[in-house]
């Protein structure tokens, strides 16, 4: 069911669309983490599962027959992060290339069924892991009543945004009716086979599954002195904090006094991101431009290389100095409530 | 590239709007949709000039009208919405071959249907003339995070690689007689929903190891010159400036 233009006024899809785009920027930045340079490739594929199991028909009643969201499926099979992503360019691809779902609705479209779907069903699927004890059965429970509840909050946050600004003059009441209604039952089927599914991949690859990440079991030796558990091994031993914070603060230095000279003049990621996305447009020249560190530069000095060496220092003895204070006020703030 | 392996959406030809580049075909389909929604729903004849310009764009593009309505099955389920809401609508009522109909309804119907419509043809246009994997580098020019881009090409490249395991999934579920008759038939649909996930995932780590093995570094290059000159952009310009100039027009008229 994607929204095609002219169903929402201006307003609401310009709104959405900004929600959407903050969404999916948090995702871009979280999924990163979760997978690293995997995440192109990976994602790509699980979108194009997305797409095809979305094609998946699955019969609700008699004579009718759904198809799934897919949304709380992907983040119990990939994470939250991924699979808003994977949900959102889903909904691009169809909205650009098969010219389903409006361009001017694709905030919308993102909104509710990308980011509220993987949201909600991950929310609920968490929370009901937690509850129950560790299993598979706890697992594929918490699949069902994730998918099941996602779809009719979707429905319910259409609802809303038609409240808002939707341009049909149809009771509101009416759509919650018929819209939550429908969506009930489409959820139970969307639940059933997001569970089923989950369970299936949960028999042949439990690792694959983001959701059952605890529900690693260690190995077990079968030898023919019976069972031996083999330990995990443990992780490497911490060293005092005394090393690190010397090989730290040298390596520091060395960069901000050496490398730096030699470091790109681009703005950083922040920066273009920022520049990118045009809100740095109220940025203000900071208000200490005019110190004597102000741009990297000492000034007084007048060998360049040496100057940049020696604000790089400078600035990192500073930002010692600073962050120490902040976490020493913080521990000792600790200490008193810990005494209290 | 060798012929005939485009992709089923793509018309390839060799027309100014072909020839466009990607970014600015991007934005100016954009800019229309917006045009489009925003003007009054009373203004007949704006939305009869959009169609005008959608059928030149069309004409100069040598889009069939044919392949287009095809396309446009895709917004039935849209269009019975469309019809339904004068019948469910509130409001004043009036009489129409008998039947009651509101007229704030009508207007809904007829505002959702118009506009809908136009923006479903714009964006088949856009692919119909646009390569999927320039339209992907034409977003990226348009400053579309990188990951996002790349997620889709992934998407895009492999999708029909995972549409056809389903096909031959589904062609051994019904070559042993399955048919998904009721709700008893979900499991063997959710198994198969399974297996798709675990090959769909398998494949990706085997691809973004065989990208490793091939100096991936989680960028992927561009080799392509992708600028595009002022011309371009005022060829590109011309749909969504006149239907800005439409919409405007037709808010001043109203």
């Amino acid at each position: 069911m994607h929204v095609p233009d002219g169903f929402f006024n201006a307003p609401v899809s310009v709104a959405a669309g900004a929600f959407a785009a903050a969404g999916v920027a948090v995702c871009l930045k979280r999924a990163r983490n979760e997978l690293n340079d995997r995440t192109a490739p990976m994602a790509g594929l699980v979108a194009a599962f997305i797409f095809a199991v979305q094609m998946l028909n699955f019969p609700v009643a008699a004579g009718t027959s759904g198809h799934l969201l897919g949304g709380a499926l992907a983040a119990i099979l990939v994470g939250p992060y991924t699979a808003v992503l994977c949900v959102a360019v889903v909904l691009l691809v169809q909205g650009f290339f098969f010219a389903d779902g409006g361009l001017t609705a694709l905030g919308i479209n993102i909104t509710l069924m990308a980011v509220v779907t993987s949201v909600v069903g991950w929310a609920v699927f968490r929370l009901i892991t937690r509850a129950a004890p560790r299993s598979r059965g706890a697992v594929v429970a918490g699949s069902f009543v994730a998918a099941a509840v996602s779809v009719p909050v979707s429905a319910l946050a259409f609802t809303l945004l038609f409240w808002i600004g939707g341009t049909a003059p149809i009771d509101v009441a009416a759509v919650a009716a018929a819209m939550g209604g429908v969506h009930v039952l489409i959820g139970l089927g969307e639940g059933l086979i997001t569970a089923l599914t989950v369970s299936s991949v949960l028999a042949v690859r439990p690792d694959l599954v983001y959701g059952a990440a605890g529900l690693r079991r260690n190995l077990v030796l079968r030898t023919a002195d019976g069972e031996v558990p083999v330990e995990e091994p443990a992780p490497a031993p911490k060293g005092g904090l005394r090393p690190i914070l010397v090989g730290g603060g040298l390596i520091a230095v060395l960069l901000a006094g050496v490398v730096s000279f030699y470091a790109s003049g681009s703005p950083d990621g922040l920066e273009r991101v920022a520049a990118d996305k045009g809100f740095n447009a109220g940025e203000q020249e900071s208000g200490v431009a005019n110190w004597p560190l102000a741009d990297y530069a000492v000034k007084g000095v007048e060998n360049e290389r040496l100057s940049l060496g020696v604000a790089g220092v400078a600035g990192v003895g500073l930002t010692v100095v600073a962050g120490g204070a902040v976490f020493y006020a913080v521990r000792r703030r600790n200490r008193v409530k810990a005494d209290a | 590239m060798s012929a005939g392996h485009h992709h089923q959406l793509y018309r390839p030809g060799d027309t100014v709007v072909h020839r466009l580049p990607p970014q600015c075909k991007l934005l100016a389909a954009a800019g229309f949709a917006v045009a489009v929604v925003a003007t009054p729903r009373e203004s007949f004849w704006a939305f009869a000039a959009y169609a005008v310009m959608l059928a030149a764009v069309a004409a100069a593009g040598r889009v069939p009208p044919g392949f287009v309505l095809r396309r446009m099955v895709i917004e039935v389920p849209f269009v019975l919405f469309a019809v339904a809401i004068p019948i469910i609508g509130l409001g004043e009522r009036v009489e129409v071959l008998g039947v009651s109909l509101s007229v704030e309804g009508l207007w809904a119907g007829w505002n959702i249907l118009a506009k809908a419509t136009l923006g479903v043809v714009a964006s088949i246009l856009l692919a119909a003339t646009t390569e999927p994997r320039m339209m992907l580098l034409g977003a990226q020019r348009l400053r579309l995070p990188q990951l996002l881009v790349q997620i889709a090409m992934f998407m895009l490249r492999y999708m029909d690689v995972i549409m056809d395991e389903m096909r031959r999934m589904r062609v051994a579920r019904e070559s042993r007689g399955f048919v998904a008759r009721d709700v008893r038939q979900i499991p063997v649909l959710a198994k198969s929903a399974g297996a798709l996930f675990i090959r769909s995932y398998e494949r990706g780590e085997r691809v973004h190891l065989a990208m490793l093995s091939r100096g991936y570094t989680g960028e992927m290059p561009i080799i392509r010159d992708m600028s595009a000159s002022l011309r371009q952009w005022g060829a590109a310009g011309l749909l969504p400036g006149l239907a800005a100039a439409t919409a405007v027009l037709s808010w001043s008229l109203t």
